[in-house]
C-alpha cells in the first residue's frame, strides 16, 4: 500500500500550523498581506508564462482523436461534433469537454468475469470530479463578495440559490459541502482503489489536502468559530483596493490559516498539474478538426528530408525492370 | 521461442494487481517475450540513424555513446520546441486513472508500466527533472527522476509495449494521447541507435526498394501476375492490370503485406477483381509499391522520407487521384500528415468516382481515397452486381483498426461494404469497436515472433470479444481494413478462438461480385468451397 498521502497530509498540517502560530505572534502582516501578494504574483507570472511557453511551441501536425464518424459522403451521418470538420463543431466539442468532462463521461472500468471480459460503463469519476470542480467554481464566485464594494447582484443571487436548503444559521452553503466532499472523495479514491493508489504521488495528494483545508477552515469559520466577516471584508477589500491593513483587534488566526493554504494554492498552480486548467484548451488532440483531406495543415518547420528518388531507384533496377516489361524513364 | 503456456493458464495468470513497490523502483524491466531484436546497423545506416553495432536488450551494457545524456537531453529540448503536443502532454497529466485499465497491453499483462498514464510518466519524470522549475528544486517530491541508464532501458523496454494505438487518449479528460508519448520516447532512443530491427528493416527497404519487404519491381509484377492467374482459375476472366504506366486516371496504392502473404493476397486479389470489373483505368507502382509505413514507428523524418513516394510518383505518372487499400497507420499517415509532410498536390485533381461521378470533396486537398469510401460510393449507387449468398458459409464481425477508427473516424463505410456483401454480419460488443476498438495487440511494428508473449496478451481483449460473438452467433470470420491487422490475427485467432479466421473486405467484396463474362463460380477466392456443408458432406 502506497502511503505516501502522508506525506502531504503532514505538510499541510505544519503548514496550516505555521500560519496558525504566525497569526498568534502577531505576524499578521505577513500572512494577511505580503504572503497573498506575493501568491497572486507568483500566479500570475507563472501563469503567464506557462501558457507563453506552450503557445511558443508549434502544432506542427494535426493530430485529432476522433471519436465519431468522419465526414465522407454525404449519405454517411458524420458526427459533427466528436469527430468535427468544422470551427463550430471544434468549438462545441471543447466546450463538452470542458464543461461537462465529456471524455471522463465515457470511462468504463475492466473487469474479467470467468471468461468474458466485460468494461462496464462507470460515472463516479466523472460524478465526482464534476461535483468537485462546479463547487469550487461556485464557492470562488462567492467568494468575489469579499473584494467588490457594492457586491454585485449576481453574487447575492448565486448565495441564495446555494443556500436554498436553508438548514442552520448562518444558512449552509450546498457548495461548501460538496467541495469538501467531492474533494474527500476524490481523495478517498486515491487512497482505497488499488490501481489508482499505484499512480497518485505527493502531487496528487498535496493539492487535495490543500483544498479540504481550505473548506476545512472556510466551513469552520462560518458555521462554527463564526469570525467576523466585517473586519474578513475590511482586510480583503484592503488588499483588493491596494490600501492593505490589519484590522485593529484582530480576526481570528483561523482566518489566517485559511489565507495562507488559498495562498499556497494559487502560487503552486502555474508549477503543478493543476495547470491542467490551462492545457485543456490546448490539446491538440481535442482542439483541431479532423478536416485533414480538405484542408492543408501547415508545419512551420517542415524539414527537407533526403529522399531516395525515383531516378535513383530506377538505377538500381533497371534492367530487372526491362526484363519484365515494366517501364522505365531512361533506356 | 520459449513455450508459450495454454490460452486458459495465460487467462487465468494475468493479476491487475499492483504490486507492492512503487513503480519508480521496480527495475530490470528487460523481459523475455516483451522485446524485439535491435535494429540491425545495416538497416540503421540508410536511414542515417546512429549504429550502435551488435547488441542485445538482455545485455547487461548497452552500447550507449560516451555523451548519451546530453544527447538525450538535447533531444528532449528540441522536440519541446517542435511540438506542442509534447509539452501540454507533459505538464497537464492529473494522473487521474480514467486511462489506466484502457490499454490493451496492460489488461492483457498486468503491468503496472503498461498503464498510459505510468507509460507517459516514465518519459514526464525526466522532463519534470530537467525542465521544469519545480522539478529542477524538489525533485522527486515533484516528481522528478534522474536520468540513468536504467530509464533508457526502461523506455526501450515500454516504448516497445506501445501500439500508438489512441484508445487512451479518447478516454482522458485532456485528451493526451500516448502513441505521441510514444513516438517522442521513440525519437529519442533512435539518437542513440537503439531501435528494433523489426522496425528499421522495413523502414530501409522501404527507402530503397519501394515496400516494407524489400521486394524487387520484377518480383512484385511477378506476384501480382499469379493472383491474375488464381482469379483466371476462379472466375475464367484474364486481368491485366498495369504497373508504372503514365496517363493513367489513377494510381492505387496499398500495404505490401497484401501482396505477401495469406490472407492478406485475397484482399489483393478482390481489389483487382474489383477494378476489372469497374474497367477502371488505373496503374500500380512498383516505386511507391507500399501503402504502410514504418517511419511513423520511428520519426517524424523517417515517415516522411517515405510518405513522399507516394506523391512523387503521382507526379511522375501523371495520374489525377490516389486511391489507397486496406490498412491502418497508414492512413493515418495520409490523413494526419501526407498533405502536411509532402503536400500540397497542386499537380493532382480533386478525386472524382470515374464510374458513379462522385467528387470526393473529404479529400480534396489530400487528392486520396480510401477504397472502402469509394466502394461504398459504389454500391450506393448501385454500379456493382453483387450475390451476397456467396459468402454465406461466412458469419462475419468487423474489427475497426485503431488508425481508421481513432485518426479519422472510417466507422460506417465498411460496415456499409460488409453488410451489402454477406448476409451474416454481427456486431462485437460496443465498448470494444468503434472508437473504443482495441489494438490487435500487434500494431506499430509490434508484430514480429519474438514477442509472441506480448502479442498474444495485447491482442486478448480484441479476441476475447471476438470469443463472445463466435459463442453467441457462430461468428467464423473476422473482417479488418489492416495488413497489419491481416498478419497479427490468424495466430492471435488460432491461440484464443481457433475457430475463426481472418479477412479483409476486399475479399468479401470480390467473392460476392458477379464480373461480366465469369464462369460460374464453385469456390471462392481461398479455393475453397462456396458452401460450408458440401466440404462437410465430401469428408463425410
Amino acid at each position: 500500500m502506497n502511503v505516501s498521502y502522508l506525506y502531504s497530509l503532514l505538510a499541510v498540517i505544519v503548514l496550516g500550523l505555521i500560519a496558525y502560530a504566525g497569526a498568534v505572534v502577531g505576524l499578521e502582516a505577513l500572512f494577511g498581506i505580503v504572503i497573498p501578494y506575493l501568491a497572486v504574483l507568483v500566479f500570475f507570472v507563472g501563469f503567464v508564462n506557462k501558457v507563453l511557453d506552450w503557445a511558443k511551441a508549434p502544432v506542427p501536425f494535426r493530430i485529432t482523436t476522433t471519436c465519431g464518424q468522419q465526414k465522407t459522403l454525404d449519405w454517411i451521418k458524420p458526427s459533427p461534433i466528436d469527430n468535427p470538420t468544422t470551427t463550430v463543431g471544434v468549438i462545441i466539442r471543447m466546450l463538452l469537454e470542458i464543461l461537462l468532462f465529456r471524455s471522463l463521461f465515457r470511462n468504463t472500468r475492466v473487469e474479467f468475469k470467468g471468461e468474458k471480459i466485460s468494461y462496464k460503463w462507470v460515472l463516479w469519476l466523472w460524478l465526482f470530479a464534476i461535483m468537485f470542480h462546479y463547487s469550487f467554481f461556485v464557492v470562488v464566485i462567492r467568494h468575489l463578495r469579499f473584494f467588490v464594494e457594492p457586491v454585485p447582484f449576481f453574487i447575492s443571487a448565486l448565495e441564495t440559490v446555494d443556500g436554498m436548503l436553508q438548514i442552520g444559521l448562518p444558512g449552509l452553503f450546498i457548495s461548501g459541502a460538496t467541495l469538501l466532499g467531492g474533494a474527500t472523495l476524490l481523495l478517498l479514491r486515491r487512497i482505497l482503489l488499488p490501481k489508482i493508489n499505484y499512480i497518485s504521488r505527493a502531487a496528487d495528494y498535496f493539492p487535495l489536502f490543500l483544498i479540504i483545508g481550505i473548506a476545512l477552515t472556510g466551513i469552520l469559520m462560518r458555521y462554527f468559530i463564526k469570525v467576523d466577516v466585517v473586519k474578513v471584508k475590511e482586510l480583503t477589500m484592503g488588499l483588493a483596493s491596494f490600501h492593505p491593513g490589519i484590522p485593529e483587534d484582530g480576526v481570528s488566526a483561523l482566518f489566517y490559516v485559511h489565507l495562507f493554504f488559498v495562498s499556497l494554492l494559487v502560487a503552486y498552480i502555474p508549477f503543478s498539474k493543476l495547470m491542467h486548467m490551462g492545457g485543456i484548451f490546448l490539446s491538440p488532440t481535442r482542439n483541431l478538426a479532423n478536416n485533414n483531406r480538405m484542408k492543408r495543415h501547415i508545419n512551420p518547420w517542415n524539414p527537407k528530408v533526403k529522399i531516395h528518388t525515383y531516378e535513383e531507384y530506377e538505377e538500381d533496377f533497371r534492367e530487372k525492370m526491362k526484363e519484365a516489361d515494366i517501364p522505365v524513364e531512361k533506356e | 521461442m520459449e513455450e508459450l503456456p495454454k490460452p486458459d493458464e495465460m487467462y487465468e495468470s494475468i493479476d491487475h494487481t499492483p504490486p507492492e513497490e512503487e513503480w519508480e523502483k521496480i527495475e530490470s524491466p528487460i523481459k523475455r517475450g516483451r522485446y524485439a531484436y535491435p535494429a540491425k546497423d545495416k538497416n540503421l545506416a540508410i536511414m542515417e540513424f546512429p549504429t550502435p553495432g551488435e547488441w542485445s536488450p538482455a545485455d547487461e551494457e548497452w552500447p550507449l555513446p560516451d555523451n548519451w545524456q546530453q544527447i538525450i537531453h538535447e533531444g528532449f529540448k528540441e522536440r519541446l520546441e517542435k511540438y506542442r503536443s509534447l509539452k501540454i502532454f507533459m505538464d497537464t497529466c492529473v494522473r487521474c486513472g480514467a486511462c489506466a485499465d484502457k490499454c490493451h497491453y496492460f489488461i492483457g499483462t498486468g503491468d503496472p508500466k503498461n498503464m498510459p498514464v505510468v507509460r507517459a510518466e516514465l518519459l514526464r519524470s525526466i522532463y519534470r527533472n530537467d525542465f521544469t522549475t519545480a522539478g529542477k528544486i524538489l525533485g522527486k517530491i515533484a516528481g522528478g527522476r534522474k536520468l540513468t541508464k536504467e530509464v533508457i532501458k526502461e523506455w526501450f523496454a515500454y516504448f516497445y509495449q506501445c501500439s500508438e494505438c489512441r484508445r487512451c487518449s479518447v478516454f482522458c479528460p485532456y485528451g493526451i494521447d500516448t502513441a505521441e508519448v510514444t513516438m517522442m520516447g521513440r525519437e529519442l532512443l533512435n539518437l542513440l541507435g537503439l531501435n528494433i530491427n523489426w522496425i528499421m528493416e522495413p523502414v530501409a527497404n522501404c527507402f530503397r526498394t519501394g515496400n516494407h519487404l524489400g521486394i524487387q519491381p520484377h518480383a512484385f509484377k511477378e506476384m501480382v501476375e499469379f493472383f491474375c492467374d488464381d482469379i483466371e482459375e476462379i472466375t475464367g476472366l484474364k486481368l491485366n492490370p498495369s504497373f508504372n504506366r503514365k496517363g493513367a486516371e489513377i494510381l492505387f496504392i496499398t500495404p505490401s503485406g497484401d501482396y505477401f502473404a495469406d490472407p492478406g493476397t485475397y484482399t489483393f486479389m478482390g481489389y483487382l477483381m474489383l477494378f476489372e470489373a469497374l474497367g477502371l483505368d488505373y496503374t500500380l507502382s512498383t516505386y511507391a509499391s507500399e501503402g504502410g509505413n514504418f517511419g511513423l514507428f520511428t520519426s517524424s523524418d523517417a515517415m516522411k522520407k517515405l510518405n513522399s513516394k507516394m506523391y512523387a510518383e503521382a507526379k511522375r505518372l501523371g495520374v489525377k487521384w490516389i486511391l489507397g487499400g486496406e490498412c491502418g497507420h497508414m492512413w493515418r499517415v495520409i490523413n494526419q500528415y501526407m498533405d502536411t509532410m509532402n503536400g500540397p498536390a497542386d499537380f493532382l485533381e480533386v478525386p472524382k468516382s470515374p464510374i458513379t461521378g462522385t467528387v470526393f470533396d473529404n479529400a480534396k486537398s489530400t487528392k486520396m481515397v480510401h477504397i472502402t469510401e469509394f466502394t461504398a460510393d459504389l454500391i450506393r449507387h448501385n454500379k456493382l452486381k453483387l450475390d451476397p449468398s456467396r459468402n454465406d458459409k461466412f458469419k462475419v464481425t468487423y474489427h475497426d483498426s485503431c488508425n481508421p477508427a481513432r485518426a479519422m473516424g472510417l466507422l460506417e463505410e465498411p460496415r456499409y461494404v460488409i453488410k451489402n456483401v454477406c448476409n451474416y454480419f454481427y456486431e462485437m460488443p460496443e465498448n470494444t469497436i468503434r472508437e473504443k476498438t482495441f489494438c490487435c495487440g500487434s500494431g506499430s511494428g509490434l508484430n514480429t515472433e519474438e514477442v509472441m508473449d506480448l502479442r498474444l496478451r495485447g491482442g486478448l481483449p480484441r479476441a476475447n470479444a471476438v470469443k463472445h460473438v463466435h459463442d453467441k452467433y457462430g461468428v467464423n470470420m473476422l473482417a479488418c481494413i489492416c495488413a497489419i491487422d491481416r498478419a497479427a490475427f490468424p495466430p492471435l485467432m488460432e491461440y484464443w478462438v481457433p475457430e475463426v479466421g481472418t479477412t479483409g473486405i476486399h475479399e468479401l467484396v470480390a467473392n460476392a461480385l458477379i464480373m461480366d463474362g465469369e464462369k460460374e463460380r464453385t469456390t471462392d477466392l481461398r479455393f475453397e468451397s462456396l458452401k460450408e456443408e458440401e466440404d462437410e458432406a465430401d469428408e463425410g
